[in-house]
């Protein structure tokens, strides 16, 4: 079965081995990043289809069904419209940083693409300090969108950038938080030895972080933080419609709509590899009795689980307003994984007491946090209904 | 040797960038010059194999401080330099033998430092392990003033911006009160 497991780093040997020897290392990470494009290119293209059936059907209608059977052809009339429609460039833009804003921000994403295992064996560059080196180039898209917004030469698109550089910068620091304490107990800032640390097993059940009190409520502040930094709803104020018209995207049409799309996915999907690499087990079954089907198998199963997670909730909550959105990074979710830090601590140290009294204490702790800091902030925020006609 | 091909081609464009954020004439674009040199900067330390430093160098400075210049850039307009106006200031010689006097002071000491007479032959492998190590117990004393430094920067930074600061002060100076007298006159026809 390890055949199968290891069936892509064969092939890629085994192609590797075709070209001279001075050129391998050159070709080997040329095939690696063909493998990754081509991947990504096309989950992306499943996934524009595949949200707007979902979100139709959430919201009690068909989604897109002339194209194909079911409409699965649509990505292709998707791509023919975005390539065909004329590039409008405003007069008083700056042609520059116009044009350079959509390479500025898929570029980078592509990169971080790099560094997720996606299977055993199966990462294309293993970084010493990976996940640093992912959050990185996640902080170099939001001078793209500074970009896009700025060179458009309109006040909605600057003001929408600000907002998302504002959201984008807040949102950062819960992202980064939440994954202290998987780093902190892994010990290590590499990613194929954070998932290889979650490969211990006992009763059959593999370690999943999951499946620990700080790696749940770190899973939770990972995915809220990952949706709002991907400008995902109901974090996506802006480039809502009703909101800003487009935002920093209002003066881009075309293929260069294209590519901020484009841009937009793939930081979900990255941000949704990495949560699947930290704490959902990256490629390790849950039971090891599965563990005859292949990794890369369990890792592209439990990342389409997390997408369609995200999909889910764009189509059940409704958008946050700015104010709401600041205040709930800052003053909700940075405490709340500051004390996942110190819950990951007393887990990690208190070993002698019985697994399920660490549980009780630790998934207490952050219950008691929650709890206080939603009733505490939610003080002065609902207005008491005033009866106009049954008092 | 390909070693020297990459450094070269990553330090002309650092330099190039550098170069670019003081000669432009449009703010924006010197910020985001600024922001290249720095990336530019990071790639410089990938090739010194110091994995680390360079990822938090485009942590830090590409993600966050060049945001910053780029809102203070936004926020304070009319500052651009016309289209007939010249970059170069008239004292530029001054400028000059200025730049050169801070440079003679801090390569001074460094050259007659012991790190200068003995360099290292090979490259110095920094794992992020001893990284950590090291900050824990032999640097601790500079990390926590930084973080001492870092939460005073915080803090200051949040009572500036804080609105009730600036209400307060104004109703300090100003203090406007009404006469109370209508509620006794009421009280007294009933």
């Amino acid at each position: 079965m390890s055949a199968i497991d290891q069936l892509f780093i064969t092939l890629k040997h085994w192609m590797v081995s075709f070209v001279p020897p001075s050129l391998q290392p050159i070709a080997s990470v040329l095939f690696s990043i063909i493998a990754i494009i081509a991947l990504f290119g096309s989950c992306f293209a499943l996934t524009t289809i595949l949200e707007r059936k979902g979100l139709g059907r959430i919201q009690n209608r068909y989604g897109p069904n002339r194209v194909g059977p079911f409409g699965l052809l649509q990505p292709m009339a998707d791509a023919i419209k975005m390539l065909t429609k004329e590039d409008i460039v405003p007069a008083a833009a700056d042609k520059v940083l116009h044009y350079l804003a959509p390479i500025v921000l898929t570029v980078p994403i592509w990169l971080a693409f790099s560094v997720i295992p996606f299977g055993r064996n199966m990462s294309a560059i293993d970084f010493d300090a990976g996940i640093i080196f992912f959050f990185a180039v996640g902080a170099s898209s939001e001078l793209a969108v500074f970009m896009a917004g700025w060179s458009s030469h309109n006040k909605y698109s600057l003001i929408g950038a600000m907002r998302a550089i504002a959201q984008m910068v807040s949102y950062e620091v819960p992202l980064v938080l939440s994954t202290i304490p998987v780093i902190m107990l892994a010990g290590s800032l590499n990613l194929s030895d954070i998932v290889a640390a979650q490969s211990a097993e006992t009763a059959g059940i593999c370690h999943w972080n999951i499946l620990t009190p700080w790696g749940l409520a770190g899973f939770f502040l990972f995915l809220i933080a990952a949706a709002a930094e991907s400008n995902r709803s109901p974090f996506d104020l802006p480039e809502g419609e009703s909101e800003i018209i487009a935002g920093y995207l209002t003066e881009y049409s075309g293929f260069k709509y294209a590519l901020f799309f484009l841009g937009e996915y793939l930081g979900l999907f990255a941000v949704t590899g990495l949560g699947v690499t930290l704490f959902l087990g990256g490629w390790n079954p849950p039971l090891t009795d599965l563990g005859f089907v292949p990794s890369w198998l369990w890792f592209f199963a439990k990342f389409a689980t997390l997408i369609a997670v995200f999909i889910w909730v764009r189509g059940t909550v409704p958008r946050l307003r700015f104010d709401q959105l600041l205040n709930f990074a800052w003053k909700f979710l940075v405490p709340l994984t500051l004390v996942n830090i110190f819950v990951a601590a007393v887990w990690h140290l208190a070993t002698r007491i019985p697994t399920s009294a660490r549980w009780l204490v630790c998934f207490g702790i952050i219950l008691v946090t929650y709890q206080s800091l939603g009733r505490a902030l939610n003080i002065g925020r609902t207005a008491s209904r005033y009866y106009r006609y049954a008092q | 040797m390909p070693n020297k091909i990459t450094f070269f081609i990553t330090a002309i464009l650092a330099l190039t960038a550098a170069i670019c954020a003081m000669r432009l004439r449009n703010p924006v674009h010197c910020a985001l010059s600024a922001a290249l040199a720095f990336a530019g900067l990071a790639a410089v330390y990938l090739e010194l194999d110091a994995q680390f430093v360079a990822f938090a160098q485009l942590l830090v400075y590409v993600g966050a401080i060049s945001i910053l210049a780029l809102f203070a850039v936004l926020l304070t307009r009319g500052m651009e330099v016309g289209p007939g106006a010249a970059i170069a200031s008239r004292s530029w010689l001054t400028g000059i033998a200025i730049a050169i006097a801070t440079l003679a002071v801090i390569a001074g000491p460094i050259y007659a430092s012991s790190i200068s007479f003995n360099l290292p032959t090979d490259s110095v492998v920094a794992p992020v392990h001893s990284i950590g190590q090291d900050l824990m117990s032999r640097y601790l004393l500079p990390l926590e003033t930084i973080g001492l430094m870092l939460t005073a920067a915080l803090i200051g930074a949040a009572v500036i911006a804080s609105p009730d600061l600036i209400t307060k002060t104004a109703r300090h100076k100003a203090p406007a009160r009404e006469p109370q007298k209508a509620e006794p006159i009421l009280a007294s026809t009933t």
